[in-house]
């Protein structure tokens, strides 16, 4: 097993859209799926003459996502140019961060096999997106699309402290979970507004000078990232062993055929001639904007996570689906200001709510939920009281989703509330022995594995509305147990 | 007097009291065009229609006693380098032949703003590289005061309008010098404001870090209103200053008696033409007269501003050129397989061997393995530059020297010397590197009639002063009262 003789050695390169109305450097709406070139405007078509002007919500969304990932916020940033040619980069250059970013230097924590791992973030800068070319094979033309030129980015750059595809995995996961939290990225992997260039190196273990590394460029899912970063470990280990030498390249993943294709060796790499933008004086930000950006700071994934266990006595697989999300992790906590068995709360949202979620097929979100957490309190207080049975409470909760009515009106109106009322009972639990009688006295010869037939006949006499511990408790008296 | 030679702030006499009105103001700009221009070759194109309308509006708000400036509806001409709406622009290249601009330039809107008519559009070096004009794709302009020479560039057009009385005014725009040279080869006033002073949103870049727009006139009151309406915050020009303008013309006849001119040494060198140096020695000598006091200072570092100039100004020229690339506007090389070739097709024809050869210099130096030696140590001596300034003007007030080395050379004597061609700027350069104002007055004429120029440069959003000291010179010496005889 060769694979076992080398340890892999992977870095990331994030870049994620911030989620701004307007782009970096002119008004343009950054909304996504408009016309082609209909978010343009001279600016961000590099019309002659057009001059940058900063959007100043990207350096908040930055000091953002920097302070929640540990990073130094540099208070002094300088704009660089990086100059290529491409149809889709209409300045012929792309305005960014070069040797001085707005953050430097922190950290994520990940979890893995072996325990948590602290994954070291180089440094974050801010950037501009470049367009899309579309290239159409039936007309033998390539056409320009510019709504994305000029999309603000945040290109987040780890260290190679990720030591499997895996790991790479979770880290991404990770991060775009910060992200997310922070509001500053949708997260949305498809459309392309966050994504990475995963950067994949082997080394034989015990040695501590890296390998020589592969880019694998612009990869769209996670399932892809794993399978491309596994192709590209056994790559490496599979030249290597056989006496041969990695070449420094920029590789693709091909999706049909699961594997990596050479895109650009360095031979040919570009020679980016950065050098500081003309048209933008250095970013120099206030004290005062850093320490409101801090004040703002929601709490992280992680810290909600490990909070939500021990503040409410769940278990970490419960926590951590709650957290998820951060609507779905605030709604919880609204809910249990209502209802304090935590853990069957938590239940009812893996459970029912996930359930009907997942039904309405993206169509209702926890943030347009039709009931309050007071309403869902109430729910699960009746359920508990054995005012209403848990297989009644599941139809109401059903109905309180689609309709946002009160638990107590469709309780009321479809008349669901449970008899809990003895005497009724017991009334009802007479007439089903008496009309069956013969069953009565097969069970009372020991055919006990019938019971659940006198309970289904009670049930169905009672429409489903009778308590069943009561419904249990007096059947098992009547039947002599 | 012709209508023609009044200068700006006589003529906005005359329509404010209602003796002439901008129509007939504009007409007789376009009969002078009309008139010389087959000679002069000042203009690339002219908007009739829309100097005449501009013109008729202006009346109309006259005749309502409610002028929009002090200027309103004085005809003006325009470098190429300006983006006009809907009306052509095209640098003097190529490569934008026939491109229609969706927007004004932030000057130009100004202008319009200030009800000034735009007579039209004035040639140029293309893409403002060059110092004779004689680089523009569409031919070269010719000094109204010899038509044999050159009027200077790269704004040569701007300059030889305003001296052949073809408007009243022009903007230039000065990254080494485009300004101030070429109007001191034609006798006339240009400034070169302090970076930042006046938007460049709208002018086409050379090179983003030393460019600025500057007015072009026959007198320096006409330099002072003319700025008076382009020194504003231009909140889509992030290097634009928030520095609040002053009224240029409150102090312009304050006189230079106890100020403190440097004369720097460096700038009296062996080369320069023996009757430009006698023509400024003689204009110090009028300052003494004035009252101003001449201090000896040295800039140190002079002798490297010319190389650090044409690093740094080449580097940003590279990259702003870049988007000329056949794909949004502008010229495309129809016939092109693939993409590569496009580019390099395009470009191979649109961009004339000026242009090419500063993009190869200015790629060269931000390249790999050569930033630190070229770029970055031209940056430093940038600071050093700036620091020689800045210690000198601890001294005195301003500084005067000549603009040009020589008076305007014969078209052609210098277009196979490129090094030759980028002496020119020696003197003006190093005043874009520190992003100081310049300005460039007549100071005198050589036997054979060529017109001598004179460079004051100043601190910071200091253009008052320099503008009141260039007055007192022409006050007491005036020469910007003579005119080319066409």
């Amino acid at each position: 097993m060769p694979l076992n003789d080398f340890q892999p050695v992977i870095g990331l390169e994030v870049h994620a859209q911030l989620l701004t109305k307007s782009k970096l450097f002119c008004g343009c709406s950054t909304e996504f799926g408009a016309e082609p070139n209909q978010n343009t405007c001279p600016v961000c078509l590099a019309m002659p003459g057009v001059l940058p002007v900063f959007n100043q919500r990207v350096a908040e969304f930055a000091i953002r996502t920097g302070l929640a990932l540990g990073c130094t916020i540099k208070k002094t940033s300088v704009w660089s140019r990086k100059n290529y040619f491409y149809p889709d980069l209409p300045k012929g250059y792309q305005i960014t961060q070069y040797d001085q970013p707005i953050c430097e230097w922190g950290a994520l924590t990940i979890d893995t096999p072996e325990g948590e791992k602290t994954v070291r973030i180089r440094r974050i800068h801010m950037e501009e997106d470049a367009g899309k070319n579309v290239h159409d094979a039936a007309v033998g033309e390539s056409l320009v699309d510019l709504n994305r030129a000029g999309v603000p980015l945040l290109e987040i750059v780890s260290e190679p402290d990720l030591r499997s595809a895996d790991e790479a995995v979770e880290y991404l996961k990770a991060l775009r979970d910060v992200l997310v939290y922070l509001g500053v990225n949708d997260g949305n992997m498809e459309e392309g507004s966050f994504r990475c260039d995963v950067n994949v190196s082997v080394m034989r273990k015990g040695e501590t000078q890296y390998g020589q590394r592969c880019e694998l460029k612009n990869i769209n899912s996670f399932r892809f990232i794993k399978q491309a970063a596994e192709y590209e470990i056994s790559r490496h280990v599979e030249v290597l062993e056989s006496g041969g030498k990695i070449d420094q390249e920029t590789r693709l993943w091909d999706t049909q055929r699961g594997e990596t294709r050479s895109m650009r060796s360095k031979e040919d790499a570009h020679d980016y001639r950065y050098f500081p933008e003309p048209d933008l004086p250095p970013l120099h930000l206030a004290d005062a904007l850093i320490d409101e950006v801090a004040q703002g700071l929601p709490e992280l994934p992680r810290t909600k996570f490990k909070r939500f266990m021990s503040q409410y006595g769940i278990p970490a697989y419960d926590a951590k689906l709650l957290c998820a999300e951060r609507p779905l992790a605030e709604f919880f906590e609204a809910c249990t200001q209502h209802y304090k068995d935590y853990k069957k709360l938590s239940n009812w949202f893996q459970g029912e709510l996930a359930r009907l979620l997942n039904e309405s097929g993206g169509t209702v979100s926890i943030s347009t939920l039709k009931f309050t957490p007071a309403q869902f309190g109430e729910l699960l207080s009746a359920v508990e009281k054995g005012t209403l049975s848990n297989n009644a409470a599941k139809d109401v909760f059903a109905e309180m989703f689609r309709e946002g009515k009160s638990p107590e009106a469709i309780i009321a109106e479809k008349g669901l509330a449970q008899v809990s009322d003895a005497g009724a009972v017991e009334a009802v639990v007479d007439d089903v022995l008496a009309k069956n009688a013969g069953e009565a006295e097969k069970y009372r010869a020991g055919k006990k594995q019938i019971f659940g037939f006198f309970v289904g006949q009670v049930m169905k006499a009672m429409k489903g509305k009778g308590n069943p511990a009561l419904v249990n408790e007096l059947l098992k008296k009547k039947l002599g147990d | 007097m012709v209508l023609t030679e009044l200068s700006m702030l006589e003529l906005a006499a005359k329509l404010s009291s209602g003796e002439i009105t901008s129509l007939e103001a504009t007409r007789a700009c376009l009969a002078r065009i009309a008139q010389v221009d087959g000679q002069v070759k000042a203009f690339l194109r002219l908007d009739e229609k829309g100097a005449l309308a501009a013109a008729e509006a202006s009346d109309a708000r006259r005749k309502a006693g409610n002028p929009a400036s002090p200027l309103d509806g004085v005809p003006i001409g325009l470098k190429d380098i300006f983006l006009t709406e809907g009306r052509e622009t095209t640098c003097a290249s190529r490569i934008l032949q026939g491109f229609i601009p969706p927007y004004d330039a932030t000057v130009v809107r100004l202008l319009r703003e200030a009800g000034l008519p735009i007579v039209g559009k004035l040639n140029m070096d293309e893409f403002a590289m060059g110092s004779s004009t004689e680089g523009s794709a569409f031919g070269p302009t010719h000094n109204p005061w010899d038509l044999e020479r050159t009027p200077g560039g790269s704004s040569g057009g701007s300059a030889a309008a305003v001296a052949a009385c073809e408007v009243f005014g022009a903007l230039g725009t000065d990254t080494g010098g485009s300004i101030r040279q070429p109007a001191a080869l034609t006798n006339t006033v240009g400034l070169k404001p302090t970076y930042g002073r006046v938007s460049r949103y709208g002018v086409i870049a050379y090179a983003s870090s030393l460019d600025q727009v500057g007015p072009m006139t026959r007198t320096v009151a006409d330099t002072a209103a003319l700025l008076q309406i382009l020194a504003r915050h231009d909140p889509l020009d992030s290097t634009s200053a928030k520095v609040e303008a002053p009224d240029y013309r409150e102090d312009l006849e304050g006189g230079v008696r106890g100020l403190r001119l440097g004369v720097p040494r460096e700038y009296f060198t062996d080369g320069m033409d023996p009757e430009v140096e006698q023509a400024v020695r003689e204009a110090l000598k009028a300052y003494e007269h004035m009252g101003a006091t001449l201090v000896d200072v040295s800039l140190p570092h002079t002798k490297y501003a010319l190389a650090t100039y044409y690093l740094l100004a080449t580097a940003e020229a590279s990259s702003n050129l870049a988007r000329y690339d056949g794909i949004r506007f502008g010229l495309r090389a129809k016939d092109a397989k693939g993409l590569k070739e496009l580019y390099g097709l395009t470009r191979e024809r649109g961009f004339g061997p000026e242009v090419k050869r500063r993009i190869m210099l200015g790629t060269y130096a931000l390249s790999a393995g050569y930033y630190d030696a070229y770029y970055l140590r031209a940056q430093k001596v940038r600071t050093l530059i700036r620091q020689d300034f800045a210690s000198a003007f601890e001294q005195v007030d301003a500084l005067v020297s000549p603009t040009s080395p020589v008076p305007a050379f014969k078209l052609g004597e210098k277009v196979a010397d490129p090094l030759s061609m980028y002496l020119m700027d020696i003197f003006t350069l190093p005043c874009n590197l520190a992003g100081l104002p310049g300005l460039s007055l007549p100071c005198g004429f050589t036997k054979s009639n060529l017109p001598i120029g004179l460079q004051i440069l100043g601190k910071p959003f200091d253009e008052a002063r320099l503008l009141r000291i260039a007055r007192a010179f022409e006050r007491e010496h005036g020469f910007t009262r003579r005119f080319p005889t066409l």
